[in-house]
């Protein structure tokens, strides 16, 4: 590794990020620059030839998740950074990566929109467009850091999660948390658990990329490998050819999902602080996941019980958690910086519609502050 | 039993009749590819076959080297992955007009500026015959499809030209008229290294062929054989008919240096270099 391990320096959300994918192995990375992420690709550009890894820069986003896509195929583990608009042209390919289940990883450095809006400051807008950006029926992993080391942590976890259920992650960083610098130590090798894609061990003339094992889970082979195997757009059969039988189908698009949904209770990673006695519950993600802490702890000084929850997985959402996390609470906040309160919504079906959520919503390029959160906490 | 210069052997069995309709040129391109691959010698293993979508996209569900059946217009854009990740691939992507050119234009362009070696089959038959005989960015103007029943206002984009001047290795053009001439032109795409591009002017029929007077395959390959012509009898040509024809054979064959080859430059440099 380039940086010395064991010796803590002070870092950028963006590094941390970079330097996460190089610790998971990750050796190629296709981008186009766009703020607030253009970080990571400058960072790859200069790191990835050391590796005697790749860095390319492609024509669009759109090109930029297909040549990741056709890496992962050719072995790599590949990335790609970008943010609003560029998420937004690379979901068609992002779905192909779901379909054909090729490993792959995406970071999505949330700003300010709609279209180009306010191109440089940050929101957390995004968080259904990961969800259902694409077309067709899916399910999907996204992770979202809130500071440098989670940065670094959660990017390693986004590369062990796309290459154990062969899918694309996308990591739904914001431009505050990719753009501050904290003290960070990069783990030595062995440290953080680095999960490998599963290779096929049978004879390559049976080798099916797309057969399952009891996990939901086909070994993937590599271009250029002893196995010669095809992959699809289209709706295929367990030989990757397409295949149009509505048996067929209804198999498919169910491993789709209950690959994900099997696992959900590994992929989906959540922190609480104070939640045991708390009587309210504090809901919150990236960067306002701090200003919820610093909120809660100013609570409690004014005599309110109140609590963190923090999703560190938005996608699969953390229903589980959140319920059993609401259940004594009288009050639950939900801060984030969108106007339709896209978490809100999803917490607000966790917990039904008789219970009160109160929100808190910035929308203006703006980050929510602890008193923006306490002021709607002692009202 | 294959017979030897067939290259059926490339050919997945169980899978006829294929989808292309009688008089199409696809399954005459393919064979001739295959038969190439075979002169090559190139290994199943070794050998990707990307695709997008459209008739000519179809062509990976007859094949059985590696395979990839992409989006709409990016075969370009994943084989370019394939390919800068592992370079002692042969990557070789089929895309018909639309695919490639139209909503593929700007990745062709760049996989040429890029000279990635790939080698870029593309049938152009004038029209998106899939999904009906429409308009697409090489239907000549004035001419008839599904979507422009008053004609075509629009003008076409010349493949080759356009592949010459963003900076291919090879490009030429052919015709499933000209068999002999256009088969050997695939070789010395394949044996190219840089980004190599053949046309394929296609017939097409069914739509193209219906729109335009041309209901017969035979009057359709009749049409594309008095189009072509080769680059000194095209060159010769008055200036104002020009657009009258296209030349075929080879049209561009230089040797500058791949991205992969660059790439590892950039490798030694950057290795060099000891600063974080």
């Amino acid at each position: 590794m380039i940086t010395t391990p064991n010796q803590t320096q002070l870092m950028q959300g963006n590094q941390a990020m970079t330097h996460g994918a190089l610790y998971a192995g990750a050796r190629f990375y296709a981008g186009y620059p766009i703020t607030p992420s253009s970080e990571i690709a400058e960072e790859c550009s200069v790191l990835m030839p050391k590796l005697g890894g790749m860095y390319i820069q492609m024509e669009d986003e759109i090109a930029s998740i297909a040549a990741v896509v056709g890496a992962s195929l050719a072995g790599a583990k590949a990335f790609t950074a970008t943010s609003g608009p560029g998420f937004s042209l690379m979901q068609e390919n992002l779905g192909f990566a779901v379909m054909a289940e090729v490993p792959c990883v995406v970071i999505n450095v949330q700003r300010s929109g709609p279209s180009t809006g306010l191109a440089t400051k940050p929101a957390q807008a995004d968080v259904m467009q990961a969800r259902w950006g694409r077309h067709g029926d899916q399910s999907v992993v996204a992770l979202c850091p809130s500071t440098v080391a989670e940065c670094f942590g959660l990017t390693v976890q986004a590369f062990n999660f796309s290459e154990k259920y062969r899918i694309p992650v996308i990591l739904v960083a914001d431009e505050v948390v990719a753009h501050m610098r904290e003290g960070f130590r990069i783990p030595e090798d062995g440290e953080v658990t680095v999960i490998e894609r599963k290779r096929p061990t049978c004879h390559p003339r049976r080798y099916k990329p797309f057969e399952t094992d009891i996990d939901g889970v086909a070994p993937l082979a590599s271009y250029g490998s002893d196995y010669v195997f095809h992959v699809s757009s289209s709706m295929h059969g367990p030989d990757g050819f397409s295949n149009n039988d509505p048996v067929n189908a209804t198999r498919k698009i169910e491993q789709l999902h209950r690959k994900v949904e099997f696992h959900r209770d590994e992929i989906v990673i959540t922190r609480s602080f104070d939640i045991e006695d708390a009587d309210v519950l504090l809901v919150a993600y990236g960067i306002t996941a701090r200003a919820a802490r610093a909120a809660a702890l100013a609570g409690r000084e004014a005599g309110i019980k109140a609590g963190v929850l923090q999703l560190l997985t938005l996608w699969p959402f953390a229903d589980k958690e959140i319920g059993l996390a609401s259940e004594r609470v009288q009050t639950i906040i939900v801060p984030e910086m969108n106007y339709a309160g896209q978490v809100a919504g999803e917490v607000q079906k966790v917990v039904g519609p008789d219970r009160d959520i109160r929100r808190v919503n910035r929308y203006n390029g703006q980050i929510i502050t602890p008193d923006d959160i306490l002021e709607v906490m002692t009202r | 039993m294959v017979v030897a210069g067939s290259g059926l052997q490339y050919l997945k069995k169980g899978i006829t009749p294929h989808m292309w309709c009688p008089g199409c040129g696809n399954g005459i391109v393919l064979a001739m590819i295959f038969r190439v691959f075979e002169k090559l010698d190139y290994r199943m293993e070794e050998t990707v076959v990307v695709t997008g979508i459209g008739c000519w996209g179809k062509a990976d569900d007859y094949v059985v080297t590696n395979g990839f059946h992409g989006t709409h217009g990016r075969a370009l854009a994943f084989a370019t992955g394939i390919k800068a990740f592992n370079p002692r691939l042969h990557v070789v992507v089929l895309m018909g007009d639309g695919d490639c050119i139209t909503i593929g234009g700007n990745h062709f362009i760049h996989a040429a500026r890029r000279n990635i070696d790939l080698t870029a089959i593309i049938v152009n038959n004038f029209n998106y015959g899939m999904t009906g005989g429409q308009v697409s960015g090489t239907t000549p103007s004035g001419m008839y499809t599904s979507t422009t029943v008053y004609m075509n206002p629009e003008r076409d984009v010349d493949i080759c030209a356009l592949a010459a001047v963003a900076g291919a290795n090879y490009v030429a053009r052919g015709t499933p008229y000209h068999g002999f001439e256009l088969e050997t032109n695939m070789e010395e795409a394949l044996t190219k290294k840089g980004f190599s591009v053949v046309e394929v002017v296609s017939p097409c029929p069914t739509h193209y062929g219906k729109n335009n007077a041309m209901r017969t395959p035979v009057e359709m390959l009749k049409w594309i054989k008095g189009k072509a012509m080769t680059k000194a009898e095209y060159d010769s040509l008055d200036p104002s008919i020009t657009g009258e024809y296209f030349p075929i054979g080879k049209l561009v064959d230089r040797d500058a240096p791949d991205f992969n080859t660059r790439y590892d430059e950039i490798r030694g440099r950057a290795m060099k270099d000891r600063t974080p």
